[in-house]
């Protein structure tokens, strides 16, 4: 067993509907990669041109961060995927979790009472 | 265990096996050995402090070395002790009651142990530098910052930060343990509670120690490297290092406290001879507490003048924690109920941490109270406090665990008129010492003070703390007496479950081979090992045939590599140091090479070892 | 470790959880992430906390250049895009073609440190030192951190290269790869933040 374990293989066990949905896979990824960099722009754009207001932009890249932050936790590392519930269950945590620890930081540090 | 050294140690000597061990069985050892080596000296600091506040103006020690042996108590009673001694538990038993040969990650978990006991050693290193860390176990700035303190401090950044990967790394594992490993027919909900309690427990330590790792970072590059962080000079800010020491402090209670209460919940119902009561609700109290553990840090700030909201916000959620944690103590105690109770050593344990934890919980929900709080902070009754959760909890459901898992472990058992001797001198030396400070504390005696005027009504009530803690350190070294004396005159158990107990760890035979089941269980219900009692056969049904076993190979790596991770510690400390740059920089760059090279080295293939069918027929005909 | 894996049909369809081992090194390295999440975070919250004090030194917003943080946006997003190739070449037994992704991924690696030491190098020289200010300490410690873990990720996914360079995809290796990719994958989800939280919320003038 254990030469098994570091022999190459000279072909691969996919059946012809795996070939199908791993080449459909690869589709997703690229559009998913030309979505982030979409995403990207928009945010650089957002700040660079200097034309839209503060108050709009802080909440507009924030936003745009966080959905290019699940696009790739989700496509990128395959947390959409199957066989993925305990790593969502302990990611998701992990998310839930920071969460008071970035908001009482930013919060709770200064001279403004709450 | 002879067995078990026996087909281990082929060609190995006695030293080097168990330096190169990735077995869960001799780890667990290792973490008992590691962690009652600091327990013992931490309790040793505890009874000079005691010593030292024995009477009014005592000159004993000076108020530098009380300093120092009130950090060094609580950080090493904490970090080093509680934790490897909850490890060491959870390593023997975890494996063993979800039907697994080994942990899921035997490298790391080796690795794990090595990094936390060279953590450890680099904070002690401090006593040969210059003394030990002295701003206290919480290190508030701006008192650790670079100004205040010496090279003791630096220690304390390095070292628990080197003793904190070990300990992520071991949760990370424990985690995946128990999540992959579980024979066939385990499910989540019929594991024993001690398993449930080991994995919020580790998930705890995987979301708290980073944490922990930051703020420790932070400090560090704020005394080595100049950093700006915690003192308001340019901006800096003292409220950060709080915060971020709480976030981490908070669920480090519960990280200590969780296998506590598993070992409570496996010990109850093995002498009350009734299965758990409300198992389903345990399992939900333990994760809505885990989850509350969160919530709650600002608990310990209330007096720093947050805000009225916040204080309000975070008194309420810590007063929710008393919720599950009164669902567990009435689940323990409708357990007992009607059951037919065996009053042994591991049982009067049990059975008095139920009160005793309702005691230090109660003065938990009364510190919650924010305006209160103002009375209370910093006094005593905290002291008292956190003591008869500590003590009472934890301590109590170790020795629990260590009279009812010393058999399956060691072979024999303890003695039990010593062990129930021991018992009584702690339960009555605990209370003496502690319960007395309830009182100290509210009429105003503070905490961390080295000594005291006389004629203020302290004297009396100090001596009698004192004296408890005599008694306390008498039952320690009681047992200590104990486990030397039973291990030349107990008989060897041959049996495999001398308690008649549930779960199946008791299911193997004692000693345990090396390869834990010959052939992986199939479990068929809660409390598989008491089920096959009554309702099978007397023996778990195997979910395999048997063949040849596969073991994981003992490996050198997770020595030297935690060697690497302390060498480079004590080079970063010694930047504050007075040596020569290049010095310091040699020793750095030495301990790095070490570390990241011996990674590099183990990046090599190691598929372990098989031992063929043959000889694990011959071991199970000898065992069994 | 490898019980009941069928081999004979060739290399499975997810050979980086066919085995128990690649199995617990995966759940092992989300559990790894997770805490590097919170660790994170923490980090986050301290910079948050403390970016307004500049105690008299510069500010970001007087310092950066916003079309080099999107090259170096790029660079790492490009990078991670071929890390997800490679591991898909992976799963279908195109070792060649998982190498070739693996080495760009390191190419695109090493422009990302490049691109960051010379910004470093250029905010030192306008005055903007470790110690200038709390904003100075905690902006350097959350991107030298990050930068850190890109280095980290870079000798790990070199070693694993080096050796196995002409090995071909087997199922020991398979889930090697894989934690590299997810490690890779992390470090770009932290500079989403980084470049959000950091440079544009600066840039934007908040």
């Amino acid at each position: 067993m254990a030469e098994e374990l570091s022999k190459p293989f000279d072909k691969s066990a996919m059946t012809l509907q795996e070939r199908a949905e791993h080449s459909k896979e690869t589709r997703i990824q690229i559009i998913s990669f030309a979505f982030m960099i979409g995403l990207t722009v928009l945010s650089f754009l957002a700040v660079g041109t200097e034309v839209l207001a503060t108050g709009f932009v802080v909440p507009f890249i924030l936003l745009l961060g966080v959905i290019q932050f699940f696009l790739q936790l989700f496509y990128f590392m395959h947390l959409k995927d199957k066989d993925h519930g305990w790593p969502n269950m302990l990611f998701s945590s992990g998310l839930v979790l920071s969460a008071p620890v970035v908001i009482s930081l930013i919060l709770l540090l200064g001279i403004v009472k709450w | 265990m002879a067995t078990a050294a026996a087909t281990q140690t082929k060609n190995k000597s006695v030293l080097w096996d168990w330096l190169t061990t990735v077995d869960h069985k001799k780890l667990a050892v290792l973490y008992l050995i590691a962690g009652t080596l600091f327990f013992v000296k931490a309790g040793v600091m505890a009874v000079l402090i005691r010593i030292q506040l024995m009477t009014a103006e005592n000159d004993l020690i000076s108020g530098q070395v009380f300093n120092e042996l009130i950090t060094m108590h609580g950080t090493i009673m904490l970090f080093l002790a509680a934790t490897p001694l909850l490890f060491g538990f959870m390593n023997f038993a975890i494996p063993l009651q979800i039907g697994a040969r080994d942990v899921a990650l035997p490298f790391i978990n080796a690795l794990g142990f090595w990094i936390f006991f060279f953590g450890g050693l680099l904070l002690s290193m401090s006593w040969f530098f210059g003394g030990g860390a002295d701003a206290g176990w919480t290190a508030y700035v701006p008192l650790s910052t670079r100004e205040f303190t010496g090279s003791g401090m630096d220690f304390y950044a390095l070292g628990l930060q080197v003793s904190g990967f070990g300990t992520l790394i071991s949760g990370i594992n424990f985690i995946v343990t128990i999540i992959n490993m579980r024979a066939p027919g385990m499910t989540m909900m019929r594991m024993p509670l001690f398993c449930w309690t080991g994995l919020i427990m580790s998930i705890l330590i995987v979301v708290a120690f980073t944490p922990l790792a930051a703020g420790l970072a932070l400090l560090m590059l704020d005394r080595l490297f100049m950093g700006q962080f915690f003192i308001p000079d340019y901006g800096g800010n003292a409220i950060l290092w709080a915060h971020i020491f709480w976030i981490f402090g908070h669920p480090e209670v519960y990280i200590l406290i969780m296998p506590a209460f598993g070992i409570i919940s496996e010990v109850v119902p093995a002498f009350s001879r009734k299965r758990l009561f409300g198992y389903s609700a345990m399992v939900f109290a333990v994760i809505l507490i885990a989850f509350l553990s969160f919530m709650v840090w600002v608990h310990h700030m209330f007096t720093i003048g947050i805000g009225p909201i916040t204080n309000s916000v975070f008194a309420l959620a810590t007063m929710t924690i008393a919720v599950p944690t009164g669902i567990k103590i009435f689940n323990w105690l409708f357990t007992m109920w009607g059951g037919k109770i065996t009053f042994n050593t591991a049982m009067l344990c049990a059975s008095s941490f139920v009160p005793t934890f309702v005691l230090g919980g109660i003065t938990g929900v009364m510190l919650s109270m924010a305006p209160v709080d103002y009375l209370y902070h910093d006094t005593y009754f905290v002291v008292a406090h956190f003591h008869y959760v500590i003590i009472g909890g934890i301590v109590f459901g170790l020795i629990a665990g260590l009279h009812y898992w010393y058999p399956k472990m060691f072979g024999h058992m303890l003695n039990e008129t010593l062990g129930k001797i021991t018992f009584w001198l702690l339960y009555i030396g605990f209370h003496l010492t502690f319960f007395i400070q309830h009182i100290l504390g509210l009429i105003g005696m503070q905490r961390r003070i080295y000594t005291y005027m006389s004629g203020q009504g302290l004297e009396t009530m100090n001596m009698v703390s004192t004296i408890g803690s005599f008694v306390m350190s008498a039952a320690i070294i009681l047992l200590v007496v104990n486990i030397v004396y039973s291990a030349f005159t107990s008989e060897r158990i041959t049996v495999r479950d001398p308690w008649d107990a549930r779960t199946l760890e008791w299911s193997t035979p004692t000693p345990i081979p090396e390869y834990n089941f010959a052939q992986i269980p199939q479990v068929r219900s809660l409390d598989p090992w008491f089920y096959e009692k009554v309702h099978g056969d007397g023996k778990m049904k195997p979910s395999e045939p048997l063949k040849d076993i596969h073991m994981p190979n003992g490996s050198i790596l997770p020595f030297l590599m935690a060697l690497g991770l302390f060498i480079w510690g004590f080079g970063m400390v010694m930047i504050n140091m007075d040596v020569p740059t290049v010095v310091t920089g040699i020793v750095i760059a030495v301990g790095f090479i070490m570390t990241f090279g011996t990674m590099v080295l183990h990046s090599k293939e190691d598929h372990g070892y098989y031992i063929p069918l043959e000889r694990v027929k011959k071991i199970e005909k000898e065992v069994g | 470790m490898a019980d009941h894996v069928d081999v004979s049909q060739g290399l499975p369809a997810e050979p980086h959880r066919a085995t128990l081992e690649g199995k617990n090194k995966f759940l092992a390295m989300w559990c790894f992430l997770t805490g590097e999440t919170i660790m994170f975070a923490t980090f986050f919250g301290t910079f948050l906390g403390l970016r307004h004090q500049t105690a008299g030194g510069p500010a970001l917003a007087d310092l950066v250049a916003l079309p080099l943080v999107f090259f170096m946006t790029m660079l790492l997003l490009t990078s991670s895009l071929t890390s997800v190739l490679g591991i898909l070449a992976m799963k279908k037994n195109n070792f060649k073609a998982m190498r070739n992704y693996f080495v760009i991924t390191v190419l695109l690696g090493f422009g990302f440190i490049g691109c960051e030491i010379y910004e470093f190098y250029h905010y030192y020289h306008a005055g903007l030192g470790y110690t200038t200010s709390a904003f100075a300490s905690s902006f350097y410690t959350l991107v030298g951190l990050h930068g850190f873990h890109v280095l980290f990720g870079l000798g790990w996914i070199i070693t694993l290269l080096s050796r196995y360079w002409n090995a071909g995809v087997t199922l020991t290796n398979a889930h090697k790869f894989y934690a590299a990719s997810l490690y890779w994958h992390f470090i770009d989800v932290i500079w989403v933040f980084i470049f959000t939280v950091v440079y544009l919320l600066a840039a934007g003038g908040a």
